[in-house]
């Protein structure tokens, strides 16, 4: 295959990618490294490089707009990147060695959680009252809602901030935003509302990402000929969605969307058991 | 964050940092999508007609591996090196976000988060800077 026609090809997939992760709000970064990897039989640490890169760039674009709306839990972030720069930079060493055949067996599991998360609701439950460590990093603020600004308060933040390590360490073995773990970590542990909890996880995938894509950069992970069709595709795809209103398809589109990704978790489990990938 | 200690409202309240960062973030994909589409232009006229092949990993050259050096491939005008450049760019960009977040705590005198941001900020940096020796 020559390069035009691999970027035509790597693009349409990354765009397609890129789309459906816009409207169904559950990021499209899960799906680029099996795409890569087996569609294509690009080598792991190529498509991992070129993913990171990829997630950077669609979770940097929309933080933008949500930060500006006053969704964004700036501190809750801060404090949680803590968690997630330092997994991913642990991932990141991790990554060189574990066995390639392990780490597809754990992003199939990653996408089977993934799908199964895609099924369920938001698991709101507010709390009027933040325990004292809470109190002290001053975590609780307030968003707005249709009735007018809503404020609330914020528990467990130790469980919030393990469940980030393990989210910085997947970010940078799988090249993936793991934004299913961030915003379980918030909305179901730490009680934020789930508004504020997918923004506030988007805005800290970039800086996550950022994390694990310097080492990989440094270590040749990153192949400008593969990212750039990766890249400008699933922010096309990603600006295109953003701007389409779904309305009462969202609910197919998900389906759809958790289809794909549990094919291509039982692709990936096959490839990790008989060592393919 | 109206009612909390975060320090003096004004210019640098949180609805105002908020703002801020919003902007620098559009900015800097804005800019790091132009560059790599410009470079990458130029590197499909020149290596188009080559043959794709990322089967086995070979590592990209020094030229691609170090801000400085994917800085100097850029100013070369090779091509490879221009994408590189707006990848670098982009994954620059939540930095600068971390940079300025840091800013803004100083100046609202915010000590402990002023703490957590440097932390992060030697995180990404320790990262892009000596990162990569396994």
């Amino acid at each position: 295959m020559t390069v035009l026609l691999m970027t035509a090809l790597v693009g349409l997939g990354a765009f397609a990618a890129g789309l459906l992760g816009a409207l169904t709000g559950l990021g499209g970064g899960i799906v680029i490294v099996p795409l890569l990897t087996l569609a294509f039989g690009v080598d792991l640490r190529y498509a991992v490089g070129a993913s990171l890169v990829a997630v950077i760039a669609t979770s940097s674009g929309s933080a933008a707009a949500y930060v500006k709306e006053g969704y964004t839990n700036i501190r809750v972030g801060m404090l949680l990147e803590v968690a997630t720069t330092a997994g991913a930079l642990a991932g990141a060493y991790l990554s060189a060695v574990i066995p390639t055949s392990a780490i597809a067996i754990i992003f199939a599991l990653v996408l089977l959680f993934t799908a199964a998360q895609s099924l369920r609701g938001a698991g709101e439950q507010l709390t009027a009252a933040a325990d004292p460590l809470a109190r002290r990093l001053r975590l609780g603020s307030s968003y707005p809602t249709p009735g007018g600004e809503q404020s609330y308060q914020v528990r467990n933040v130790p469980l919030g901030f393990l469940l980030m390590l393990v989210a910085g360490i997947l970010s940078a073995l799988l090249g993936i935003g793991s934004g299913v773990v961030k915003v379980l970590a918030m909305d179901r542990a730490m009680h934020l509302p789930f508004k504020v909890s997918t923004t506030t996880s988007n805005f800290m995938i970039g800086v996550t990402a950022a994390a694990s894509a310097g080492v990989y950069l440094r270590r040749g992970y990153v192949d400008p000929t593969l990212a750039l069709p990766v890249m400008l595709g699933v922010l096309a795809g990603a600006l295109v969605g953003a701007r389409m209103l779904t309305g009462a398809r969202t609910r197919v589109l998900r389906l759809l969307f958790t289809g794909v990704v549990v094919v291509l978790a039982a692709e990936m489990l096959y490839k990790g058991a008989t060592g393919g990938l | 964050m109206a009612d909390d200690a975060a320090g003096p409202r004004g210019r640098w309240s949180d609805e105002r940092v908020e703002q801020l960062v919003g902007n620098l973030l559009r900015t800097g994909v804005i800019i790091a999508a132009i560059v790599t589409a410009l470079g990458g232009a130029a590197l499909l006229i020149q290596h188009g007609a080559a043959r794709a092949d990322y089967h086995l990993f070979r590592g990209e050259p020094a030229a691609l591996r170090s801000v400085g050096a994917v800085a100097a491939s850029a100013l070369r005008l090779e091509s490879r090196g221009v994408v590189q450049l707006g990848l670098v760019l982009l994954i620059a960009t939540p930095i600068a976000r971390v940079l300025l977040s840091l800013v803004a705590f100083v100046l609202q005198r915010d000590r402990l988060y002023v703490a957590v941001t440097a932390v992060v900020l030697a995180i990404l940096l320790f990262s892009l800077v000596f990162g990569g020796h396994a």
